[in-house]
């Protein structure tokens, strides 16, 4: 069997035409098949993350993580660059919008896409995947333990809103994976978002796990819960294969 | 998480960053996710000369308990010190 993959970073335009800088892997066969945006979390364009975008090259689909951060002083060190972003503000919303349906497209062009994408995001980067199933034209988006879609965000992330209310929006089926011993965000405000998207009618799967707290899915914290991650990379795949098939 | 919680602040002073000293004249105070540190999250300290771009940064990460041990210490130091020799 062919299995080759290729990693390797990569140019394309994000919001406004901004060229951003982005991560990508990919199977190297012209088999068709569906890609994933991988979105990184507030503190940036990490190791951690590349290495989620090679992961899902090797389960099947096209990857690629934007990074975010592009416009901030581009070539500068990726955490420089995040440390910036945080005394900014963070990013907008809108330019995350942009910059990840910038992503998007730059996997429906490759030769070999079947035309499918999906998003996914731990952390800020939840929040942000629930933000692009609102937004924009995805097929299917993972939200892994994303905080500040309920409750007030902090008077420093003015640029940060509470996303719940956007539930009717939904375009697209949503899994989350949800830790419940994680208080951002808490079980109960889980229960209010599952709550809204009942009330919506929109399509969706959430796993909660015992024993797991944030970023359970961070093989080098000690956050790193083995059985739920496992299970979530499990559920990850089963969904991803169900809604990206070509 | 990532907790957002963010405090920025003016500075006046000197840190040694990447390239050497610098004069530096921002801070930014924050709890999240560490880039190096063994925990799950820490109090970060950027110490930032952003006219210099950002690059121009000491970046500190500690655990909850030792920022407020070193916080408690900065603050027992200044309080140390004899009057007329602080220049606040």
């Amino acid at each position: 069997m062919y299995d080759a993959t290729l990693a390797e970073t990569v140019q394309f335009p994000g919001a406004g035409g901004d060229l951003l800088e982005a991560y990508a892997a990919r199977p190297l066969d012209a088999q068709p098949r569906g890609g994933v945006v991988v979105i990184h979390h507030l503190p940036g364009y990490d190791r951690e993350t590349k290495e989620f975008v090679r992961r899902f090259a090797v389960m099947g689909y096209n990857a690629v993580c934007p990074n975010l951060y592009t416009r901030i002083e581009p070539g500068a060190s990726h955490d420089d660059q995040a440390a910036a972003a945080r005394a900014q503000g963070g990013v907008p919303d809108d330019q995350v919008v942009g910059d990840v349906t910038g992503a998007a497209a730059w996997l429906r062009a490759l030769s070999n896409s079947n035309g499918k994408v999906g998003v996914i995001g731990h952390c800020s980067g939840g929040r942000h995947a629930f933000l692009m199933s609102t937004a924009a034209p995805v097929d299917a988006a993972v939200v892994c333990y994303g905080g500040l879609i309920v409750g007030e965000t902090p008077p420093q992330m003015k640029s940060m809103v509470p996303l719940v209310d956007r539930a009717p929006q939904v375009s697209c089926p949503l899994l989350g994976l949800f830790g419940n011993d994680d208080q951002f965000p808490t079980p109960e405000q889980v229960d209010i978002l599952e709550k809204a998207l009942v009330d919506a009618g929109k399509p969706h799967e959430f796993h909660r796990y015992d024993g797991a707290g944030h970023a359970f899915f961070s093989v080098d914290r000690t956050a790193y819960r083995v059985e739920a991650a496992v299970d979530g990379w499990a559920k990850i795949g089963d969904f991803f294969g169900t809604h990206l098939k070509g | 998480m990532c907790t957002h919680v963010t405090e920025t602040l003016p500075v006046a002073g000197s840190a040694k960053g990447a390239t050497g000293w610098m004069r530096v004249t921002d801070a930014t105070v924050y709890f999240d996710h560490p880039v190096h540190a063994l925990a799950d999250h820490t109090l970060n300290i950027d110490l930032r000369r952003p006219a210099d771009g950002v690059g121009a940064r000491l970046g500190v990460e500690l655990t909850a308990a030792s920022a407020r041990a070193l916080a408690e210490t900065i603050l027992a130091v200044l309080d140390a010190v004899p009057a007329g020799i602080r220049d606040e």
